[in-house]
């Protein structure tokens, strides 16, 4: 049995249902930003796929801009969760609540 | 290739002066008037970007279809311009910026004000995905920009958190379209996706639906459209003042208008026949609950920045209808109405940033008694509160009208229920807006202290609250060129 285009958009699916459930679940930053990685590798993996399956090379160019695009988006996250930690001592999400009215 | 570079001549400008911003940071450092200098770089730069913006020749697709020239991109193009400019200068008379880093504050203005600008003029999903993170990423770095500061690293860490995950969804989402249609251009999207609807098989309904919203959630998160808007208020409060009066204006319009294209060019729009999907409808309950509950919110809001930042969503609920209603007279409408909400919301902000100058709170009390401890600063604000409020005969008014008068010619009930929820939201707005201003002119401020406004203060004030005036009773030229703008003339 070969790998088709359904089962590509299946393991996308499932990672997009991970990132998300990662993302509602987790009170830590750095594993909310993980499960926010999981939901664009998801949508990168789509696009492939479906440029790999006759919809010509744009899904491919996405898909680098893609990568550089998350590799950006992780740097600025990440700076500011460090930022954070410095002035809060955690990095737990939940406890940034200080403007509740 | 000439053509196409010279139809991105602003944006080119805007990323010179970003460099050389940068290079004369390092080459001032140590001198007292750095930042002085450094705003009158960006301001130089901001102009030359508005100059050639203003001799672009031509109008038609660029880039292989990537960008497109056209009026209402310029229109929008030229009001970011403005909006940067604010920013920078809101920051150079706010104390909240740290002198030692204005130069990373004007880098950032400046490249989120480009992505500003190239956004708007996008025709391709890419490139919409690529503008979006342009703006964004600079905005998450300036929310944060108080290092020290707890509330402003908070409003940092959610504005990412939440920017990032709208980020992932909208990219999943262009993927289904991406899959559906084959093509990321948005106009031969409308035509490929109408032949896959056509074969009615129905994984291409869900897929359909799917990338519409989750594309869409991406935008709507942008212009803090409700559901999407729970990082607003936090990100709005913590931010340094200047980066808030920023993001409320620029990065909001520019999702607005981003949403316009890719709707009306990507879905097929009402005025052309029937859209794919039924987005007006989508659109114009996102609006009707974006005011709804932007107000209702505000109006238990004791910290003044954090009623405006309530207020700014519901603005955004405004912007929507027209954006649902989707005919040239509501994007002329849109298009007058951003301007105006841009003058009025950045006075607004630049009112509390001078309070706070002062006394150092944004909470209520300190705005008893405004009207005889600083007149100038309390008229002016008065001005930008009642013309947010929609009151004859300031902008707003003039604004409102034009948005719910295009909603109304549609003439099909959603509209017209539309229509009213957007005048019953106005006279809900009154109440706290009032509330400022009775606190402002009848409350006793005994003991606190005078906030006389700083003269360049007090001068950016009436630069923003005489328009706002002149605006309200000769509105002609600006609606004339709305309509350029939108393709009426």
């Amino acid at each position: 049995m070969s790998v088709g285009l359904p089962h590509l958009m299946f393991l996308s699916a499932v990672l997009l249902a991970l990132g998300l459930y990662t993302m509602v679940t987790r009170r830590n930053a750095v594993a909310i930003l993980m499960g926010v990685e999981l939901v664009l590798n998801a949508g990168l993996l789509n696009l492939v796929a479906f440029s790999r399956f006759g919809r010509g090379i744009d899904g491919q160019v996405f898909g680098v801009f893609g990568v550089v695009l998350a590799a950006a988006e992780a740097v600025v996250a990440l700076a500011i969760v460090l930022q954070v930690f410095r002035a809060m001592r955690s990095v737990d999400a939940s406890r940034a609540d200080r403007m509740k009215e | 290739m000439g053509t196409n570079l010279w139809s991105i001549l602003p944006e080119l400008v805007l990323a010179g002066t970003l460099v050389l911003v940068l290079a004369a940071d390092l080459l001032l450092r140590g001198r007292p008037d750095r930042p002085g200098a450094l705003t009158l770089m960006a301001t130089l730069g901001l102009l030359g970007a508005g100059i050639s913006l203003a001799t672009l020749p031509g109008t038609g697709a660029f880039f292989d279809g990537l960008v497109v020239g056209d009026p209402l991109g310029r229109f929008f193009r030229g009001l970011f311009l403005v909006a940067g400019a604010m920013g920078i200068w809101f920051g150079l008379l706010s104390e909240e910026v740290p002198r030692t880093r204005f130069g990373e504050f004007v880098v950032l203005i400046l490249a989120a004000t480009m992505g500003t600008c190239l956004l708007v003029q996008s025709r391709n999903l890419l490139m919409i995905a690529v503008s979006l993170e342009l703006i964004s990423l600079p905005s998450y770095a300036l929310a944060g920009f108080r290092r020290g500061d707890r509330l402003s690293s908070e409003a940092a860490l959610k504005y990412v958190l939440y920017g990032a995950a709208s980020t992932g969804l909208m990219l999943y989402g262009m993927s289904l379209l991406y899959g559906l249609a084959g093509t990321l251009d948005l106009p031969s999207l409308a035509p490929a996706l109408g032949r896959e609807l056509a074969s009615g098989a129905p994984p291409v309904r869900l897929g359909l639906a799917m990338g519409g919203l989750f594309t869409l959630a991406g935008l709507a998160y942008k212009v803090s459209a409700v559901p999407f808007h729970a990082w607003a208020p936090d990100v709005y409060q913590g931010a340094p003042t200047p980066v808030t009066a920023f993001l409320s204006v620029g990065p909001k319009a520019a999702g607005v208008a981003a949403m316009i294209r890719f709707l009306s060019e990507g879905f097929g729009s009402s005025a052309t026949g029937q859209p794919f999907f039924p987005w007006p409808v989508v659109i114009g309950l996102i609006a009707m609950a974006t005011m709804t509950v932007g107000n209702l919110a505000a109006l238990a809001q004791d910290n003044v920045k954090r009623l405006l930042a309530w207020s700014s969503i519901a603005h955004a609920g405004y912007l929507l209808v027209g954006v649902s209603v989707g005919t040239p007279e509501a994007i002329r409408a849109v298009a007058l109405y951003a301007p105006v909400y841009l003058l009025m919301n950045l006075g607004a902000f630049l009112a509390v940033l001078a309070v706070r100058h002062r006394t150092g709170a944004e909470t209520m009390a300190a705005y008893r008694g405004l009207g005889t401890r600083s007149p100038w600063i309390a008229v002016s604000l008065t001005v930008f509160l009642f013309s947010l409020t929609g009151l004859p005969p300031l902008a707003g008014f003039i604004g409102k009208f034009y948005l719910f008068a295009a909603a109304l010619e549609v003439g099909r009930p959603f509209f017209l229920v539309l229509a009213l929820v957007g005048v019953l939201n106005s006279v809900i707005s009154l109440y706290y807006y009032a509330r400022l201003v009775r606190a402002m002119f009848l409350d006793r401020g005994a003991g606190l202290p005078s906030v006389a406004a700083p003269r360049p203060v007090a001068w950016l004030l009436l630069v923003l609250a005489v328009p706002t005036l002149v605006l309200g009773l000769f509105w002609s030229p600006l609606a004339a060129l709305a309509s350029w703008a939108a393709g009426l003339s």
